[in-house]
């Protein structure tokens, strides 16, 4: 049995050790903004927060987060995910949206760790996730946006 | 019209980006079979009865594992690891950051846990994703990528670019650190160094006991 804290509720899961947490998360606890891109780490679609920085849920069995904090963007809160809220919506930066819970999960955790990043923060940080529809050009200039509401 | 546009933009798009994570993908992983057994014992060089070439003899075959893309891989000359036998920048970009643990928002830990992970996606090239509980780069002045192995070696003796480590703690950490180790245990679609840790480690014995000399 495996337990964990998922947006700040104690869960737990009895089954597979080694279902990969993005099935716990989308198919039992029906918690599907995460999304399901190429299972082998090479998209960033299905990044979650884990214990405080950024993970990719396809590749890690959920008998690892026994005892771990999972935040998903269902459940992610704070002043940085407030701010990233509004600039994403401000400037309408996703086109079909499939990869974007992802992306905002990297730029929430990007945004905790580096307040005001440069561009090469944003490259950095920012390198795993795919968005299909080429949106990244938006995708910068919110995290900047951000950067700018976090500083007031 | 306007539609039709944004439509062909977007089929292109994804066409282009598709080809992109096609092409990286798949070189992500070797096809080679492992060679287990071709790390010669440190006992097969006791026949060399000039102290200085059995002790350089048994370096270049250490070297077999230290120069294999599975080491070298980790130990880039740049800030970008490697990947694969073919030895190409790591899929999906990252650099090494502080301490060798990546950038913020996109450290190793992101994908790399504490143990090589099957993976669950249909990918003809990556089977798993490596792991191991101190994931991380070597510092850059422990970088291995295109150098000699004559250079790796006097590299390797130098406290200044070896971690301030003692020729026993060089010993100890080829023999007995669990990171080094992952090399020979790299998860299912990578081909192992070759030999065993064990192994490798009686070769940088013997190699410290001969007084530790270097190929020229
Ligand atoms: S679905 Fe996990 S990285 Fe693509
Ligand atoms: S918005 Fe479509 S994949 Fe990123």
């Amino acid at each position: 049995m495996v337990t964990f804290k998922l947006n700040g509720q104690e869960r737990s899961f009895d089954g597979d050790p080694e279902t990969p947490l993005l099935w716990v998360l989308r198919d039992f606890e029906k918690l599907t903004g995460t999304k399901y891109g190429c299972g082998i780490a090479q998209c960033g679609a299905c990044t979650v927060h884990m214990d405080g920085t950024t993970r990719r849920s396809c590749i890690t069995p959920v008998s690892t987060v026994d005892g771990s904090e999972i935040v998903t963007i269902e459940g992610v809160t704070g002043k940085e995910a407030d701010a990233v809220r509004k600039a994403w919506v401000a400037i309408d930066v996703p086109q079909c949206g499939y990869c974007q819970s992802g992306q905002i999960m990297s730029a929430v955790s990007l945004l905790q760790m580096t307040p005001k990043p440069t561009d090469a923060d944003i490259d950095g940080a920012m390198a795993g996730n795919i968005c299909r529809c080429a949106t990244y050009h938006r995708i910068r200039q919110a995290i900047h946006d951000a950067a700018d509401i976090l500083e007031g | 019209m306007r539609r039709n546009i944004a439509f062909i933009s977007i089929a292109l798009c994804l066409a282009v980006n598709a080809a992109v994570v096609a092409t990286n993908i798949s070189f992500a992983q070797d096809k080679s079979v492992p060679e287990k057994d071709s790390l010669k014992p440190a006992s097969a060089f006791q026949s060399i009865s000039d102290e200085k070439q059995r002790s350089v003899a048994l370096f270049e075959e250490a070297g077999k594992v230290i120069q294999h893309p599975r080491c070298v891989n980790c130990h880039p000359v740049g800030d970008r690891p490697l990947q694969d036998i073919a030895m190409h920048p790591h899929q999906p970009p990252v650099s090494r950051g502080e301490a060798g643990m990546g950038l913020p928002g996109m450290t190793c830990n992101t994908c790399h846990g504490a143990e090589n992970v099957k993976v669950v996606g249909q990918a003809e090239t990556i089977k798993s994703i490596p792991g191991n509980p101190n994931w991380h780069l070597a510092p850059i002045e422990m970088a291995w990528e295109g150098k000699t192995l004559s250079y790796i070696c006097k590299q390797i003796k130098d406290p200044q670019r070896n971690g301030g480590k003692s020729l026993d703690g060089i010993i100890e950490h080829m023999a007995h650190d669990d990171l080094v180790g992952w090399g020979w245990s790299p998860g299912e679609g990578r081909e192992p160094v070759p030999g065993t840790q064990k192994a490798f480690g009686e070769l940088i014995q013997a190699w410290i006991q001969s007084g530790a000399a270097c190929p020229s």
